[in-house]
């Protein structure tokens, strides 16, 4: 267990399917409640599969109070734990604010909230330098304000004002941040792993034919369970490891592709899996936990920046709300979720700080109490911003503004003093 | 107008000079100073034609064009002389010197693709440059059009100018998502922050009996998607000019080629030229009626103009090169003067490049029309195997003179 990741990465030997901890507990508990076809049950001992291959932070912390209590040995310093609690603080308490304002008509149209998966976005993102590249899915909130946006700028954008981070052009399923090197917020299923392959084969070449020996930017792919059944996803894993770029891919596994169950959909419900298929590692992780999130990402992304090439990881984690704002949310079994709002990954990990001593429960107030004004401040900002004026409707369809061509009086259109008012004809 | 246009169109024929190409890299738009630059240019690479290269043999106007131009009769010999000027290739070859010139040019122009690498791409475009920039810089890749489609994208986001490759155009249809969803619309949906100067080419088109789904012409599919410009490509001189300004903007470019031109001989300058990527060609300068094509039909255009001339006609040819957006300009200083309007397109007639031009000269130019417009467009059919059928699916000169000889009584 010391090394969980590389036993794990190890998934192709027969070694690590081996079940060397008896006491450990799957904690895919649901999903085999819900096995949609009893014949697999009878014939593949997933259970089993799924033990040697999953760690919980409860695993560790017990590891970890058998051995020695000294903070040494903890997994975490105390400023790390106190970013990722923030962040996690920060995403919850953001999207909480999304919802609000969403009933109270303050913004429209798909709004997908990431609560309770916050473990994965924290995990993985606050590893990353500003140059490492992000690219997200229609739930990309929280991974943008993960990577450093400001929640002014994504209220603002959510609001569908010009001060928000794509200047109310791109709404909450778009959200960009060259700065931040966020390369969306992709609305469709599976679009965004081809163009997160190619911001990492940009790594590659920088570092290979343009000699810039110092390019070790990495690239982290989010992307659902349902996204896995995509093709997409299966040419883009093949393209990485093909030519070890420098990328990881994360599943967020919770489960549900709006309304259809991941055990409905998938035959083999491991996604993990696939990753040794292509000829590169392929982790489960709990992804409630964000202390396993982190460790597993660590190395996931430490393999890509050293050029080993990709990584494909399984973080296991729930939405707490629906789909969307707009899902009832009527269909999933109200014990699957009670399920997993007791493994809630914020409570977790503050259970854990006040356990380990690394923060004091006054401490961890005062950031709740922080963030609690920074999404205040966010809400004020967003709906004293100006909304977008009409001159900003023509801006921006090209970057070069001559792909508008050349108007009858031979003039490129885009020099049409009506143009830059946004109210010419194109 | 007329009078002005005809001073110009006169020797439109010709290739414009070099060095006073439009770069349009060069001029920042919109501003005054572009502007000026622009007229600037439109007005010598139209009139500066006597001091040309290669294409003075064009400059003779439509016969030579018409023996030089059917790539199925390679038998201009009219236009080559080995005393003059510039160098003679093949349109591929033309389309290649493009790319290696600006591969020498910026290290971040990159091809990827379907056998670009080693086999050299299907129709050669891209031979002998792997070699020559190795096999990062022109990527084969796996049979996925869709992701490695995703994949330029990514990486012009990220600061590369990739060529993507469709081995053939049809094949782009698997990547529609990623050309309209990303390509398309990335620029406006990111607020502006990230640019995608991507082009997207390969060879499309109605071929030699190469089958349905080999024979597409997707610039219709296309068009409609917001920020993405569309050319086609019809010589030597004007594809090598096309490739390199497309490569230079910064919007995403597809570049249509077509099987059948490949093999079109021309002799080019051996100075370095670009194309403007907006401007339509003036191919052959007339009176009587418009004839606005583009592509393959252009050669069946000058072979009927070679017809229609003979029973004293006298139809001005334009090959409208920018599929979107249209050069209105050009377009609509021919139809102030002819009055009539033939489109030779082999696009589908249903939502085809033909029936957005009518839209638009009929929202422009319906006051100067002196006839309802044109339209020959090919046969809503799938493209059949069998020659005969194959034939009657696109537009033949016979019916392109029939058209004009109707719309001029």
């Amino acid at each position: 267990m010391s090394s969980t990741f590389s036993s794990s990465i190890n998934t192709i030997t027969p070694r690590s399917f081996t079940n060397n901890n008896p006491s450990l507990t799957p904690f895919l508990g649901s999903a085999r409640n819900l096995r949609f076809n009893p014949l697999t049950n009878s014939t593949l001992p997933i259970p089993r599969l799924r033990q040697s291959n999953i760690f919980a932070v409860s695993d560790v912390k017990q590891k970890h109070l058998n051995s020695s209590p000294s903070v040494g040995n903890l997994l975490i310093t105390k400023e790390e734990a106190l970013e990722l609690y923030e962040d996690m603080v920060l995403g919850r308490t953001f999207e909480d604010m999304c919802a609000q304002m969403y009933y109270r008509g303050k913004m429209f149209g798909f709004v997908h909230l990431y609560n309770g998966q916050e473990a994965v976005s924290t995990g993985f993102i606050k590893l990353l330098t500003k140059k490492d590249t992000v690219v997200s899915t229609y739930r990309d909130h929280v991974h943008a304000l993960s990577k450093g946006v400001p929640a002014r700028e994504v209220m603002s954008e959510l609001f569908g004002r010009t001060t928000g981070c794509v200047r109310g052009q791109g709404g909450s399923m778009h959200m960009f941040s060259k700065e931040h090197n966020l390369i969306g917020g992709f609305a469709f299923i599976g679009e965004g792993i081809p163009v997160a392959t190619g911001a990492a084969f940009t790594s590659k070449y920088k570092r290979e034919a343009l000699k810039q020996t110092n390019c070790d930017a990495v690239t982290v792919a989010f992307f659902g369970d349902g996204t896995c059944n995509n093709g997409q996803f299966y040419e883009c894993l093949n393209m990485a490891a093909l030519w070890k770029l420098p990328i990881v891919f994360v599943v967020e596994n919770n489960l549900w592709a709006i309304g259809m169950s991941h055990l409905r959909a998938t035959s083999d419900p491991e996604i993990w899996k696939k990753g040794p298929a292509f000829g590169m590692p392929g982790v489960h992780v709990d992804g409630m936990d964000v202390l396993k999130v982190r460790e597993v990402a660590k190395e996931a992304i430490e393999r890509a920046r050293r050029g080993d090439g990709p990584t494909l990881v399984e973080c296991e984690t729930y939405r707490f709300r629906g789909h969307s704002l707009a899902d009832p949310d009527e269909l999933r079994d109200p014990s699957e979720k009670a399920h997993y709002a007791a493994r809630d990954p914020l409570t977790a990990l503050k259970k854990y700080m006040i356990e380990s001593k690394l923060a004091s429960e006054a401490e961890l107030k005062a950031i709740e109490k922080k963030i609690d004004e920074l999404v205040e401040d966010s809400v004020e900002f967003a709906d004293a911003s100006p909304h977008p004026p009409r001159s900003q409707l023509l801006e921006n369809v090209f970057a070069d503004p001559k792909g508008f061509g050349i108007g009858p009086d031979g003039k490129y259109r885009c020099e049409d003093p009506k143009f830059t008012e946004g109210t010419a004809h194109v | 107008m007329a009078a002005i246009f005809q001073g110009i169109g006169a020797a439109t024929a010709l290739s414009p000079t070099p060095s006073n190409c439009f770069d349009s890299k060069k001029l920042p738009l919109p501003s005054r100073r572009s502007l000026s630059g622009r007229k600037a240019s439109f007005v010598v690479v139209r009139s500066d034609g006597s001091t040309n290269f290669g294409s003075g043999s064009r400059s003779q106007k439509a016969q030579k064009l018409i023996t030089n131009a059917v790539a199925t009769k390679p038998d201009s010999a009219a236009s080559t002389s080995a005393s003059k000027p510039g160098h003679e290739l093949l349109l591929f070859e033309a389309l290649r010197e493009g790319l290696e010139e600006e591969m020498d040019r910026d290290p971040n122009v990159c091809v990827m693709g379907e056998d670009v690498g080693h086999y050299g791409g299907s129709y050669k475009v891209t031979r002998g440059l792997a070699t020559k920039y190795g096999d990062l810089r022109v990527l084969d890749t796996p049979i996925a059009e869709n992701s490695f489609t995703g994949m330029g994208i990514g990486a012009a986001m990220t600061g590369l100018r990739p060529i993507v490759e469709g081995m053939n155009m049809g094949f782009l249809l698997l990547a529609f998502n990623q050309i309209s969803n990303n390509c398309g619309m990335l620029h406006y949906t990111s607020g502006g922050q990230f640019k995608i100067p991507i082009v997207i080419r390969g060879p499309g088109g109605v071929g030699r009996q190469l089958g349905a789904e080999h024979s597409q012409r997707l610039e219709s599919y296309f068009q409609s998607i917001p920020g993405i410009q569309m050319v086609a490509c019809s010589t030597p001189y004007n594809a090598k000019g096309l490739m390199k300004a497309a490569i230079r903007s910064d919007n995403p470019v597809i570049l249509f080629e077509h099987v059948l031109l490949y093999n079109l001989k021309e002799r080019i300058p051996d100075e370095e030229y670009i194309c403007n990527l907006e401007e339509a060609e003036m191919v052959r300068p007339g009176e009587h009626v418009t004839i606005l094509t583009y592509s393959r039909m252009r050669y069946h255009v000058m072979q009927a103009a070679k017809t229609l001339v003979n029973k004293g006609y006298d139809p001005e040819v334009i090959d409208i090169r920018s599929l979107k957006p249209f050069d209105l300009h050009t377009i609509g200083n021919s139809i102030k003067k002819t009055h009539r309007v033939l489109i030779v397109e082999e696009c589908m007639r249903t939502g085809g490049i033909g029936a957005s031009l009518t839209a638009a000269i009929t929202e422009n130019f319906h006051d100067y029309l002196d006839a309802p417009i044109v339209c020959l467009s090919s046969q809503d059919v799938p493209t059949p195997y069998a020659g005969t059928l194959e034939e009657w699916t696109v537009v033949q000169p016979a019916q392109i003179v029939t058209a004009v000889e109707q719309l001029c009584q």
